[in-house]
């Protein structure tokens, strides 16, 4: 469980990016964060596996205070992949760049041989096992990164913009892929811009503004709601918006799915027939 | 990196901030000569206070302060090295002068570092690149050097970021003896380069798509000119440079010890 008490924090810059944020995600939660360029989106997550450390207040993780153990002990626990796959990738093949946190860790070989195995499979990464990982495209180099991370089975998994420069395949693969962490009760964060991923996957939303949570419920709640949308400079998802503009049907407006809006309408179109 | 807190150029409004980067340059040469034609403590110490004013009048004090402080390190480091050598070579024996020396050693090193960051503190890269284009310079060097200057904190948050991404993945770069310390650097060190260079390709194609080198000769929309100031600047420099010579040709420099015994 992340339990975020209070917590301000301030860059040597002078620039104050978290206002008095509290927040708790308990175990096996599914929550994204989305918000404006420079809400604070960023700074918060980092305050999970202790990055950075709350100028005020306290973040704890399953208990312990992020300020008193080591990047390196809460990365075990929390792990945590950057927006920029070129930020992390340094190794001669993809085999060994997914071993890298292993061995910090100190995992034996042979576990590390059948978990960097396991992580290739799971990413559809095999067939580049020893390919370097800067020949790699874009997409790719990012799957990478995910794989890079998900070998150790952190218990706590943060994605920084997981669904940018993937294609919809592979953004669905995702989905599938977070659908099934969440089963295996993980808790997953994910920071986001992209309205439609989170409409598809309904997760817990937590909406920022200028270094304040300023909407946090059920997706469909939180992105029907314009105001709070407008706010965050958030533009509905298509189907909400569908339902907002249809107001005069006197439709439900919560409604983000695409299965759900079509049941809802062949209802509506049903009684009219009859 | 504090030290290069103090290189660090920020955009305020000062007598010296509007001085021709070109004289200023000239100015910060002439402290040099004159700091490594001195051995003895006590012009050297005058040549640290005549900078003083341009700190003050240019409104950068907390900035330098910084450097200095930056530079204490090294400082010492010199420090302690002079008096260790002539600690020896006076036969183990601690005497006036030896401290005297080692003080002036220092002191040359802290004047150095004082005029450049002067001088960086108080020049913008653009008034620097205009600099070295009306000294006729190529311009494509002009360019690579006023880009590289811009990138340095650009590269500088990136490493930070890098060092981030790599200590989620367990990587504790205190850790292990010498060696490992420095072989722990390698994932930081392997991304930052390879990004660098993907950026120079970027930044090639950016600028050919925008047709860079396509006109033989550039206009400036800001040219720069002399003005009463650089020519106080320049009276300076020259009375600096000529007192320091004639000092350094016909005057004997007493030590510090012997004038405040002529004193008392």
């Amino acid at each position: 469980m992340i339990e975020v008490k209070d917590i301000r924090f301030t860059y040597p810059n002078g620039v104050e990016a978290l206002k008095h944020v509290s927040l708790r995600i308990k175990n096996g939660e599914f929550a994204a964060i989305m918000g404006e360029n420079g809400a604070g989106k960023t700074t918060l997550v980092k305050h999970f596996n202790g990055l950075l450390k709350p100028t005020s207040g306290s973040v704890l993780v399953d208990g312990v205070d992020t300020r008193k153990v080591s990047v390196a002990t809460q990365a075990r626990k929390v792990g945590f992949v950057f927006q920029n796959p070129d930020h992390q990738l340094f190794s001669e093949t993809v085999e060994e760049e997914i071993a890298f946190a292993l061995k910090n860790f100190g995992f034996k070989e042979t576990v590390t041989k059948r978990r960097v195995t396991w992580a290739l499979n799971l990413l559809g990464l095999a067939q580049y096992r020893k390919t370097s990982p800067f020949m790699l495209s874009g997409g790719e180099r990012k799957r990478v990164a995910l794989a890079s991370v998900l070998a150790w089975n952190p218990k706590i998994l943060i994605l920084d913009e997981p669904t940018i420069g993937q294609d919809y395949q592979q953004k669905e693969k995702l989905r599938q892929f977070i659908l099934q962490m969440k089963a295996q009760r993980k808790t997953i964060i994910i920071v986001t811009h992209d309205v439609e991923f989170v409409a598809e996957c309904n997760p817990r939303v937590l909406l920022m503004r200028e270094g304040r949570i300023v909407a946090d419920g059920e997706a469909r709640k939180v992105l029907t709601n314009p105001q709070v949308l407008t706010q965050a400079s958030i533009v509905p998802p298509q189907i909400a918006q569908i339902f907002i503009h249809l107001s005069d049907l006197e439709l439900p407006k919560d409604i983000i799915d695409v299965y759900e809006a079509r049941q809802t309408l062949l209802n509506v179109l049903e009684r009219q027939v009859k | 990196m504090s030290v290069f807190d103090g290189l660090r150029f920020r955009r305020v409004y000062s007598p010296i901030h509007n001085l021709d980067p070109r004289i200023k340059f000239v100015y910060v040469c002439a402290i040099f000569v004159a700091a490594i034609i001195f051995w003895e403590l006590l012009p050297l110490i005058i040549l640290f206070l005549v900078q003083v004013p341009f700190v003050v009048l240019a409104g950068v004090k907390r900035e330098w302060v910084r450097s200095m402080r930056g530079a204490a390190f090294l400082a010492t480091i010199i420090f302690l090295t002079n008096f260790v050598f002539s600690f020896i070579g006076a036969g183990y024996t601690v005497t006036a002068s030896n401290v005297e020396y080692a003080l002036a050693m220092t002191l040359r090193f802290v004047v150095l570092i004082e005029s450049f960051s002067v001088f960086f503190l108080t020049t913008s890269p653009d008034h620097l690149g205009l600099a070295l284009e009306q000294t006729r310079i190529p311009y494509e060097f002009c360019f690579a050097f006023t880009t590289a200057v811009r990138f340095v904190p650009v590269l500088a948050e990136e490493a930070q970021t890098i060092m981030d991404a790599q200590k989620a993945r367990g990587l504790e770069l205190e850790r292990g003896n010498f060696l490992k310390r420095i072989r722990n650097y390698i994932p930081i060190l392997i991304p930052l380069i390879v990004s660098a260079i993907r950026r120079s390709l970027e930044l090639a194609e950016a600028m050919e798509s925008r047709a860079w080198g396509a006109t033989k000769n550039r206009t400036n929309l800001y040219m720069l000119k002399m003005h009463r100031g650089d020519f106080v600047l320049i009276a300076i420099t020259i009375g600096i440079l000529v007192t320091a010579f004639y000092i350094r040709l016909f005057f004997g420099i007493p030590s510090l010890n012997e004038l405040l015994g002529s004193l008392f």
